[in-house]
This record gives structure tokens, sequence and C-alpha cells, in this order.
């Protein structure tokens, strides 16, 4: 890939994040701000493409924790923020009962 | 073995990763609203799944046993930390799991410099250079947060006199190793870059030690976008579109968010950046002086109050989700309900930790979605009030923000509890909360206090309300 298209994309993809994210309600701001988060795990990729074509002892040892980096920012981050969501789902209920437990 | 193989940058690898990052603008867009925010986040998993996939068929890969191991103890302490966390640090997981991911980008960043070697093009180095300071910062700056969030470290401001001076010199240091790295590109010293690693660590220690506990979210969102930068500059030196536009989306949704953050808190970032929250380290400065006269109830008088009230807004905060008293909170609303009393939480747009903390906490203890009013529907209602009961907040109900130009928090917008007929502040003491001031609030004539646990003092409540 050329470095112009590179570039091309990033300014495009600057754009779609800033429409994308405008006007959220701040009822939202924690889970979005836990799922973007996720998103950025994205770095695993790096870290496996870096440990996959590694030759070295270092390069093993620097991959193998770039990897597990990114699989904690991924797998926490996405399964975090499904927990925070699955708080809103539960809707109103008309009168809960005093005992509503509520397991997830 | 028969496994499909995928061509390094070629089209079906490229095609799959373009699968990927569009399922992470669904899911973002879908996150945005609070019906389709669950299928969002599962949308996007999907598309971080297919890249992963797509990463893991590449011709070439080797190592499984080592890609087996990462990915194995990612996993397990990505699963274990995001089922044992409570709802209320959240904030700090956030910060934690953005701290491994700013630290995955600094450590590929020092592998491709090491791999690279000699005559890495330009195009290619200053992605990667870039990458290895954000994400640095990023790392050191996002556990420094958690620290704090995790009340390892005192949440008060941290700062040493010159603090900006030291910061500047740090970051002129790094811009100009980044620059001979860089003229000097066909042989980039692997010990120069260790250093700039290390410094720009250094660098985002400093900056995020000095800011105080309140702003902490504004931080952590800042460095998610740091974050997703980074890894955005990584993918220009990988050649890997999927980082390129999904660092980017996080980059640039992270700054709007940020910035939305700020607005709610009426600072603007540089200034949070930058002031060190409380003004000179001695920020005791209203507190300490004389004892002023202040009124404390018990849990009888306040149920009684409660009681035979028309009207009772609840003010929900921090120290409510520290006693993990939502629960509690929503009996003696229950209770009050079935007594006729009309029963309103105010949410303050960053009550709890975070903005939208609050509502998370609620929402766990199943308060009804139409009973959290936001700051601006209810303030209008305060005059006709009877009780207000602020839990475990402090500074977002500090009338100085409004009456006080000299005040640290002058200008933060406030929820009016003091505009109401009677104030209850359940409270453990009367210490100052994380701008370090004292609230003017606490001894005004309608104000009682009760200085208890909020979640005991609101069970309390709650079973005195059935015993009138």
């Amino acid at each position: 890939m050329s470095l112009m298209t590179e570039i091309t994309i990033f300014v495009l993809a600057v754009f779609v994040g800033f429409e994308v994210i405008s006007k959220v309600p701040t009822t939202l701001h924690t889970p979005l701000m836990s799922q973007t988060n996720a998103i950025h795990g994205i770095v695993m990729l790096g870290g496996l493409i870096v440990l996959g074509y590694a030759d070295d002892g270092l390069e093993y040892l620097i991959g193998t924790i770039a990897v597990a980096f990114g699989a904690i920012n991924i797998v926490g981050g996405f399964m975090v923020t499904d927990r925070m969501l699955g708080m809103f789902a539960r809707k109103p209920k008309p009168k809960p009962s005093s005992d509503g437990k509520g397991g997830a | 073995m028969v496994r499909a193989v995928l061509e390094p940058g070629g089209d079906a690898a490229t095609a799959l990763y373009i699968v990927a990052f569009s399922l992470f603008i669904v899911g973002i867009k879908q996150g945005t609203h609070p019906t389709t925010a669950k299928r969002g986040n599962l949308i996007a998993a999907g598309g971080m799944a297919v890249a992963v996939v797509t990463t893991l068929l590449l011709d070439g890969m080797g190592n499984w046993g080592l890609i087996a191991l990462g990915l194995g103890i990612g996993t397990a302490v990505g699963v274990i930390a995001s089922i044992r966390v409570q709802m209320t640090e959240m904030p700090q997981m956030v910060a934690l799991y953005n701290g491994v991911g700013g630290g995955a980008v600094a450590l590929i960043a020092w592998s491709e410099i090491r791999h690279g070697g000699n005559g890495l093009p330009l195009d290619e180095l200053i992605p990667i250079i870039f990458a290895g300071v954000v994400g640095s910062v990023s790392f050191w700056g996002s556990n420094i947060a958690f620290a704090k969030l995790q009340d390892l470290i005192p949440t008060r401001p941290i700062a040493a006199p010159g603090q900006q001076v030291i910061n500047g010199v740090l970051l002129i240091g790094i811009l100009a190793a980044c620059v001979s790295i860089a003229v000097g590109n066909d042989d980039p010293s692997q010990l120069t870059f260790i250093g700039i690693l290390v410094a720009a660590g250094l660098l985002g220690n400093l900056v995020v030690l000095p800011i105080g506990g309140a702003d902490m979210p504004v931080v952590i969102s800042l460095l998610n976008a740091f974050t997703g930068l980074s890894a955005a500059a990584a993918g220009f030196a990988l050649d890997n579109v999927a980082l390129i536009v999904a660092g980017t989306l996080v980059g640039s949704s992270g700054t709007i968010l940020t910035m939305e953050m700020a607005t709610a808190m009426n600072r603007s970032v540089p200034n949070i950046l930058f002031s060190g929250f409380g003004g000179a380290p001695s920020a005791g400065g209203g507190g300490s002086g004389e004892e002023k006269p202040h009124v404390s109830i018990g849990a009888q008088d306040a149920a009684i109050k409660l009681a035979y009230a028309d009207t009772v807004v609840i003010v929900p905060g921090y120290g409510l989700a520290v006693a993990q008293a939502q629960h509690a909170i929503k009996e003696v609303g229950d209770e009050l309900e079935k007594r006729g009393v009309t029963v309103n939480y105010a949410i303050h747009p960053v009550a709890g930790r975070m903005p939208g903390h609050m509502n998370v906490l609620l929402a766990e203890a199943d308060v009804p979605y139409e009973q959290l009013k936001e700051m601006e529907d209810i303030n209008p209602e305060m005059p006709r009030t009877d009780v207000a009961v602020v839990v475990g907040a402090n500074d977002v109900t500090n009338p100085a923000a409004k009456n006080d130009p000299d005040s640290p928090i002058a200008g933060m917008p406030i929820i009016e509890v003091n505009q109401a007929q009677q104030v209850i502040v359940i409270k453990r003491s009367m210490s100052p909360g994380f701008a370090g001031i004292d609230n003017d609030l606490f001894y005004e004539s309608n104000t009682s206090m009760l200085f208890d646990d909020a979640k005991k003092a609101a069970a309390d409540i709650a079973a005195e309300i059935q015993n009138l």
C-alpha cells in the first residue's frame, strides 16, 4: 500500500470516527469508552505478526508479551462492556417486587 | 497440515480486514443508542474475531506455541478480570485495559526497530517512532491513572515544583532523540530507541501524577484516544489497513468523548492536564481552619423527614458507588413510593467517577429509567422539592461552584440541592471530596448531616420508614 493511500484511509477514518460518535448521550459515555477501548486492542494483530515471524530470543519474549497484552485488552474490554450494557438491558419493570434479584 | 493461507498484504487478507473494520464502525454506531448498544458491542467483537483469524492465517506465520501462550495468558487474565470487577471499579478497569493496549504498541514498535535494523524507510520509521512514544506514554500514564483510582497512590494532585519545566525538557529530549534516529536512519540505534521509550514512560507518569481524582476520567478518555492513534501508527508501519482504520476510529472518537466530558465539567482539556487541580499543593486551604457548626441527625429523624415529604430527590455520588449502596438506596426509594412520595434521582453528568457511570450503577439496582433525571431537568424542580438526599456526593453539590468565583471548582455545573426545602447529606465524615475543598452546603441551616456508611445508612432509613 502506498503511503498516500494509507494517509487517505487515515483522514477518512478520522471523519468517520467524529461522525459516528458525535451526540452520544452522557448515559452511554462509560460503556462507549470501554468499547472503543476494546477496539484498540486491534494492536494485538501487530503483536501476532511480530511473534509469528520472530526469529530470536528477545523477539519471542517481546512478541509474546505484546500478544498477551493485546489479548487482555480485547477480551477484557469486550466482556466488561457487555456486562455493563447488560445492566441497561433490564428495562423498567412496572413495579419490581422487593426481592427482585436479577442475575444477568 | 491442511491450512488455508493468506498472502500477507494480499487482496484476500485485505478484504477480510475491510470486513473487520466495517463491523467496528457499525458496532460503535450502534453503541450510541441505549437499545442497540449491547448488540453493537457484539458486532464489534465479531469484527475483532475476523481480524484475528485473518492474521493467524497469514502465510509464513510460525511460533504457534508462543502465540498460543500469549493468547492463553491474555484471554485468561481478561476473562477473570472482567468477571470479577465490580461495576464501581469500571473506570480503573478501562484504564488498565487501555494501558496494556499502549504497552503492546510500544513493544511492537521496539520489535520493528530491532527487526528493521539498517535501512528502514522513513515512511515506516516515523510511524514506528510515533507509535513507540505515544504507546509508552499511554501505558505508563494509564498505570498511574489505575493506581490512583484503585487508591494505590493518593488521588490528590501530586506535583513537584517546576514540574512543567521538567515535562518540557523531557518532551524536547524525546523529540530530539526521535529526530536523531530519523535523520541517521540508515542505522537506527536500538539503544536510543529504548531511551526514548523510557523517557516517554517517565513523561506519561509525570503528566498524570499531578491530576486529581475528579479529572481522571477525562485523562483516561484522552489516553484511550492516544492508544488508538498509536495503534494507527503501528498500522502505517506494518502496512495493515485494519490497524490504521480501527486505531484512527478510536483516536478520533476518543478525542470527541474527551472534549464532551471536559465540557460537562466546564473545564478545558489543557486546563485539566496542566493546571494541577486544586491549585497550590496545599489545597486544603478552606477545609482545615476552624470547625463550623453543622446539624447531625440519625436514621430515624431522616426517615421521618422523608416519609412525610411529598417530593424527594436522591442525589447519588461516588460514595454510593464505593459503599455498593445502589441496592439499599433503591429500597429507600421503594419504601417512600409505597407511601405515595414522588421519588426522583438526580444524576450529575460526572457523578461516579466517569460520565454515565452512575447510570450503570443505578441500572444495576433496577431503578426505573424514567426516575433518572439529568441535571438540567432536575435543577428547576429543586425549589419545589421537599427533601433532597445527597448520598456520597460532594463536589457536584457544592454551592461554591456558583457563588465563589475564586473556588477551584468555580463554574462547574452543580445539582442545586441547596435550593430544596431540606437537605439530608449521608456521608462518612466532614472530609472534603476529590477537589479537596470544603463544601458550604454542609453548614447551611436547612442541611442535616447523617454520618454513616452509605449502604448502612440507607438500609437503616428504609427500615425506619417501614416502622413508621
